[in-house]
């Protein structure tokens, strides 16, 4: 095993994935949530997964965090089967979700307690705090913090434990408009800084073209994955070049057809 | 300041830029003070509200003092007295002095009435002799008692403490361990919460007959009842609160490679705290009438017993001066428990109110 101290990477394998949940009006019958999804991500890849809510995006992404598991199917980190959740898989909800009890930098070290390495590691806390431009706010408590704060603390909290694979649970999607550009480009720096791969599930369409090296669009009842579209363009992209518009209708035309089937 | 610092790192393409700056810690609004100060002029009613207050006190006390004897009335004279002098000297600073003028705006109200309702007790009891004696004295008499048996009082009280504080402790402390333990495994759960359900609704005192027997001492079984008291509320909220923790908080701690015991010590135990903080003050508050009640029954020490004591020997003065030492022991003990909570809870501060 390669030390963690270094960034690393690890691809993530998806082979035939399904996974039902009991019906909400009658339990004994259950309904089929994601029906055998398979896909893989490269090591150090950025990918994200768009589609209409409830198509089973947060369900996937919660089945490969391990803290759900699948009726079938097989998920594998590298070549580790994922089987519990586990430091290695980073996640950030859409809700920053700090502990309000903790201040920002106790919040930033608790994968390194929870994994009572924090003696050893604790000048990486200072690291990350100024990765995401917090320092200032080490001792303020989370209610201090605007929406935009709250979630770049959420994500060094989860890249402290150098994560192989990053998943993002729409992590922007409470965001005002504005805020959620920065932020678009403060993630793409941190993937940039840390080469981690990362697995963005998001339903603003502008936000996964500007970020990201492949698109999986998703549909729903049950969630399979339709199409995978690489996105060719140079980055910084441009979020009005001609490029940009034409993936983007090409994307909209295609989920406006595919509800329609 | 932010921005600045993340521009500096020149291996990192430059974030356009950070979010906005988090709503400032409360900056004291300058003009916003000076508006209040001058707001705060002297109103000649703020400032002779008090005073006048305890003039009408002295007045009703002088026009009936001479019908007892000195000795009786002495002390309570001398206190009116007192309070008389203190009112002007604070009406009169509070000229000078701007943050006990807000204070005295803020409690002037408060001090006017408490002082007008000392004047009507006196009058009531010793003044008309309104209401039956020996069972209400007047504030003379029950001051009275309050110095002559100072010592007693203060015995009492001291053991009132010791007994309040030990029975207090365990039952908190017994209380959290089975409120975890309910509040955070099912099978526990499953036996312990009806167990919780039937024997817990039964207030304390109830036990009292049952206590005697079993236990050698009636202080250790005077103890036990209070913790018997504060572990029913104690357990049942701190089970609730590990039980409501937001999942989302357990399932970010896990994904950051936490084990069992980060997932209880430092995330379902820290998320209980509000609520375990209202166990531990409806514990409080039966703690304090469980105490009162195993003193006058069994235990011979105590304001409890001082209580029912003096009300053997028909000194109603005693009982009462004992009643206005309670309020002050048990609201001195609450407020304690409140800064403790306002300590533990600062990252709540502004969230909840109560």
């Amino acid at each position: 095993m390669v030390t963690l101290a270094q960034p690393e990477a690890s691809s993530l394998g998806v082979r035939e994935i399904r996974k039902s949940f009991p019906a909400p009006d009658d339990p004994l019958t259950s309904r089929l949530v994601l029906d055998g999804i398979s896909f893989s991500l490269a090591a150090g890849e950025l990918v994200s997964l768009i589609g209409p809510s409830g198509c089973g995006k947060s369900t996937l992404l919660r089945l490969i965090a391990g803290l759900d598991s699948a009726d079938s199917g097989e998920l594998l980190i590298g070549s580790d089967p994922i089987t519990h959740p586990g430091a290695e898989r980073g996640l950030v909800f859409q809700d920053p979700n700090l502990f309000p009890w903790l201040t920002v930098r106790r919040n930033i070290e608790a994968g390194l307690v929870a994994r009572g390495v924090l003696r050893e590691k604790h000048e990486e806390v200072d690291e990350f705090m100024r990765l995401v431009g917090l320092e200032v706010f080490a001792n303020a408590y989370p209610h201090h913090l605007s929406g935009g704060m709250a979630q770049r603390a959420a994500l060094a909290r989860a890249l402290i434990n150098h994560p192989k694979v990053l998943l993002l649970d729409e992590p922007l999607g409470a965001l005002d408009a504005f805020t959620r550009m920065r932020m678009q480009d403060e993630v793409l720096r941190l993937w940039q800084a840390r080469r981690t791969t990362m697995l963005l599930v998001t339903h603003d369409i502008d936000e996964a073209i500007y970020m990201s090296d492949r698109i999986m669009i998703m549909t729903s009842r049950p969630g399979k994955i339709e199409r995978t579209i690489s996105i060719a363009l140079d980055r910084p992209r441009q979020r009005s070049s001609e490029d940009f518009l034409r993936l983007r209708a090409d994307i909209l035309n295609f989920l406006h057809l595919a509800g329609k089937a | 300041m932010l921005q600045e610092e993340i521009t500096g790192r020149p291996e990192i393409s430059p974030p356009k830029s950070t979010t906005q700056l988090p709503s400032a810690p409360p900056q004291p609004d300058v003009n916003a003070i000076q508006r209040r100060e001058g707001g705060l002029k002297l109103g000649w009613r703020a400032q002779l509200a008090v005073p006048l207050a305890a003039l009408v006190a002295l007045v009703i006390h002088s026009l009936f003092s001479k019908r007892a004897p000195a000795v009786e009335t002495h002390s309570y004279t001398l206190f009116v007295y007192e309070i008389v002098g203190v009112s002007i000297v604070l009406a009169i600073a509070q000229r000078f002095w701007t943050p006990l003028r807000s204070w005295m705006r803020h409690m002037c109200p408060i001090f006017t009435v408490a002082i007008l309702a000392l004047g009507l007790w006196d009058l009531v009891t010793f003044g008309f002799q309104l209401l039956p004696l020996p069972y209400f004295p007047g504030p003379a008499a029950v001051l009275r008692s309050l110095i002559s048996d100072r010592v007693l009082l203060l015995d009492s009280t001291w053991h009132s403490l010791a007994l309040l504080l030990s029975g207090y402790m365990v039952g908190v402390l017994v209380g959290l361990i089975s409120g975890i333990c309910i509040g955070w495994s099912t099978p526990i759960r499953y036996w312990g919460m009806p167990m919780l359900k039937i024997v817990g609704p039964i207030p304390a005192t109830a036990w009292i007959p049952l206590a005697m027997v079993v236990s050698p001492s009636a202080i250790v079984s005077a103890a036990g009842l209070i913790a018997l008291a504060v572990w029913f509320p104690v357990t049942m909220l701190t089970a609730s609160g590990i039980s409501n923790t937001p999942a989302s908080y357990l399932d970010v701690a896990r994904t950051l490679g936490a084990g069992r015991a980060y997932l209880i010590f430092r995330v379902a135990i820290p998320a209980a705290v509000p609520n375990i903080f209202i166990g531990l003050f409806m514990g409080l508050g039966a703690s304090f009438l469980t105490l009162v009640v195993a003193e006058s029954v069994g235990v011979k020490s105590g304001l409890g017993w001082y209580v029912s004591w003096a009300q053997g020997w028909a000194e109603y003065g005693k009982v009462f001066a004992a009643l206005i030492i309670m309020a002050a022991f048990f609201s001195t003990v609450m407020t304690l428990l409140f800064k403790v909570r306002d300590r533990v809870l600062v990252w709540q501060k502004g969230v909840i109110k109560w």
